[in-house]
């Protein structure tokens, strides 16, 4: 009874949250796990339990391999998203952190994009990204051909190889300027001692950054590879203002609402479940791996 | 004492959330008896102000019904069906809802969802003011389920005048041979992509075309219930034909909707383009008026036609309003009111042409005559779920223009949705 007047007030204060979050977030996933397994391809309603057939049509016997072709897609899109915004993060990050003039102006510059909208930011990148060429070349193309470097000019997200590539190149733009932050906010949270250690021990800059500073980055690299990450499988808005819904850039976040749209709700829950999957895969390691830090902390 | 006050303000704060969370829950639709409402995503535009004329002559012919309009706008009608669809599972359905005419209501009817209204029809004699072709089309299992509003025909080739005069285009041309020629001779004046077209939805319907020139209309009609298999060689014809006229189009097909498409006509960067009916009054709206227009050729005297329509949902709350809201909507004079203001024909043959525009003209003509054929891009010919398989497979075709994964993907298609 004592212990129920400790811990008591504090479960019920936490408990209309707790209820919510069981319902619409835990509820909700088992139900759409349930969907996945029944047999509801139509408006007409469930038609019984069909067991992990919904997963293995997705990946043997979806019309033209659209599901695995929206998994490539998704491959291309994330590695050059990933790897550009890691990359161009740091880089920037490294730069402001060595001493730059201005360098409050330029944080604000490279972090202003992430205020924007994937949608408003899709809808231009729609036009800069225009495929027309030489005559019809608008956007980025007409800046090439203005310039006379023709050769530059490029089918941009409609390639039916990389267009993934030319397509993850909006989301790079957004987020670098949030992985610079991160990486600033790093480089800050280094203790000067230690800078001032290597120093007296004689180390080179290379050394320094190499042996010192950034093996103290990973925590931080590792953070913005989630967050980015999984924002990334789960792209959907820009990829809907850049090209719309269509075969040649469909992403399995696409493909749900097309397939929603069509009410064939057990192949959307389906797919839902394995981005649920592919995202909980990258998480949820990391989450144990934080659990941990702080407990030895 | 400390207890007593954490656990007041724990339990004040739990009700307060709970009492929020009631208040959303109740939301009473408040039909009454006398209410009619009328589901669409007409909200703006000519289909907003056709919407507009036909609720003024509800009003005159249904004096103490009341219109509700239940329209949701957005998203060319998806947002409105997904809406549509929680209703219907929830058994809170409107008392009536537009749908495509045709195959895309297969689903509602399946799952019982709406009414078998064939005895209205002879009613209200729908049966001889609307051609044969059109009620075989509506039919399912001997019963009809749904009043078309409008009829817009989706094989038609829309021309700029003036970059067919400079070419040397003189007659309208009749079959794919001479098609290719005009398009050949456009090309000559040095227009690279004569033949201008857009994304995946647009794609398709330049092929069901091709497959009504080359397999005809009964054979073509046959693709979609059941009756012509698309293993079928002439089908692989069509698909070879379709690809090269793929070879006549713009290479930025993919990032253009149809009205992109048809900029590049009004501007003069292409001579033709494969729209629905709807392009006159866009065109006519854009005030571009050197257009000309012909049946896609070999389609001969074939109207591939797409509708809107509505039903009477089963359990609808005010079905007698529903009847006479159905009642107007196949009417001469709703037909009429409609109509003119949304820029489509009505789907009465008795309806007097001198009350419509030109390109309007000639399409009621060519209804009465016709031979109707539906249409997969716009959902007469098949189902929802049919049609994004379609267009996907279409889509995957303009960048690896493999022709037997075509076949072969629109075959499977077909066995996966015809027989539901």
């Amino acid at each position: 009874m004592r212990r129920m007047r400790h811990w008591g007030p504090g479960l019920l204060l936490l408990s209309p949250s707790l209820i919510l979050l069981a319902v619409f977030v835990y509820g909700l996933i088992a139900w759409t796990m349930k969907v996945s397994v029944s047999d509801e391809h139509t408006a007409r309603g469930s038609e019984g339990f069909v067991g992990l057939q919904n997963y293995i049509d997705l990946f043997t016997n979806d019309i033209n391999g659209r599901f695995t072709h929206s998994l490539k897609n998704l491959l291309i899109f994330t590695v050059v998203f990933l790897g550009g915004a890691m990359l161009l993060g740091l880089l920037w990050a490294f730069i402001l952190e060595r001493g730059v003039r201005g360098e409050g102006f330029f944080r604000t510059i490279y972090l202003f994009p992430m205020a924007v909208s994937f949608v408003a930011s899709g809808v231009v990148w729609r036009w800069l990204m225009n495929p027309g060429k030489d005559a019809n070349a608008g956007g980025i193309n007409a800046v090439f051909t203005g310039l006379h470097l023709d050769f530059l000019q490029n089918t941009w997200w409609t390639n039916a190889d990389w267009g993934m590539a030319a397509m993850a190149m909006p989301a790079v733009w957004q987020l670098s300027g949030y992985v610079m932050a991160l990486f600033l906010a790093g480089f800050r949270g280094i203790p000067k001692e230690l800078r001032e250690a290597a120093a007296v021990d004689g180390a080179s800059t290379y050394r320094l950054y190499r042996n010192v500073i950034f093996p103290q980055l990973t925590p931080v690299a590792l953070s913005a590879l989630i967050i980015i990450g999984h924002m990334s499988m789960k792209m959907f808005d820009l990829i809907m203002s850049v090209s719309g819904a269509q075969w040649l850039t469909e992403v399995p976040a696409v493909y749900v609402w097309q397939a929603l749209l069509t009410s064939d709700y057990s192949k959307a829950a389906a797919i839902s479940v394995i981005l649920l999957l592919l995202v909980a895969v990258v998480i949820v390691p990391y989450l144990i791996y934080t659990n941990r830090a702080e407990k030895n902390r | 004492m400390g207890f007593t006050r954490r656990a007041a303000v724990a339990v004040v704060g739990v009700a307060a959330l709970l009492t929020a969370s009631a208040c959303g829950g109740s939301d009473d639709g408040g039909s009454g008896s006398s209410k009619v409402e009328v589901f669409t995503w007409w909200a703006d535009g000519g289909e907003k102000a056709g919407l507009d004329g036909l609720v003024n002559q509800f009003k005159t012919d249904c004096s103490g019904q009341e219109f509700v309009n239940g329209a949701v706008a957005g998203g060319a009608g998806s947002n409105a069906k997904q809406v549509l669809a929680s209703r219907l599972q929830q058994g809170d359905p409107p008392d009536t809802f537009q749908a495509h005419a045709g195959a895309e209501l297969l689903d509602y009817i399946d799952a019982g969802q709406v009414e078998d209204i064939s005895s209205d029809y002879d009613s209200w004699g729908l049966k001889q003011a609307f051609p044969q072709g059109l009620i075989d089309n509506l039919t399912v299992d001997g019963k009809i389920y749904s009043v078309p509003a409008n009829i817009h025909r989706a094989n038609v080739v829309w021309t700029n005048k003036k970059v067919l005069a400079d070419a040397g285009v003189t007659a309208d041309p009749a079959t794919l041979d001479d098609f290719f020629a005009a398009l050949d001779k456009v090309k000559a004046k040095g227009i690279a992509s004569p033949l201008a077209i857009g994304k995946d939805w647009t794609q398709l319907m330049l092929f069901e075309s091709v497959l009504i020139t080359d397999l005809g209309p009964q054979k073509f009609t046959g693709l979609w219930n059941g009756g012509t298999d698309w293993n079928d060689p002439t089908v692989t014809k069509a698909i070879g034909d379709f690809k090269k006229l793929l070879t006549y189009t713009n290479s930025d097909r993919d990032a253009l909707d149809w009205t992109d498409a048809e900029k590049m006509v009004m501007d003069g960067k292409a001579g033709f383009q494969l729209m629905g009916d709807w392009e006159a009054a866009d065109l006519d709206a854009k005030g571009f008026s050197d257009y000309g227009w012909f049946t896609f050729p070999g389609n001969n005297d074939t109207f591939q036609w797409l509708a809107d329509s509505f039903v009477l949902p089963k359990g609808a709350n005010n079905p007698d309003g529903t009847k006479c809201w159905l009642k107007t909507v196949g009417s001469a004079d709703g037909q009429k009111a409609f109509n003119t203001k949304k820029g489509s024909i009505p789907a009465r043959t008795d309806a007097d042409p001198a009350d419509y525009p030109k390109y309007q003209q000639s399409a009621m003509a060519d209804w009465k005559s016709a031979t109707q054929v539906p249409s997969c891009a716009h959902g007469s010919a098949c189902s929802q779920g049919w049609q994004g398989a379609a267009n996907s497979a279409l889509g995957a075709y303009s960048t690896n223009q493999d022709d037997a994964a075509l076949q072969k993907a629109l075959a499977a298609a077909a066995q996966q949705f015809a027989s539901k």
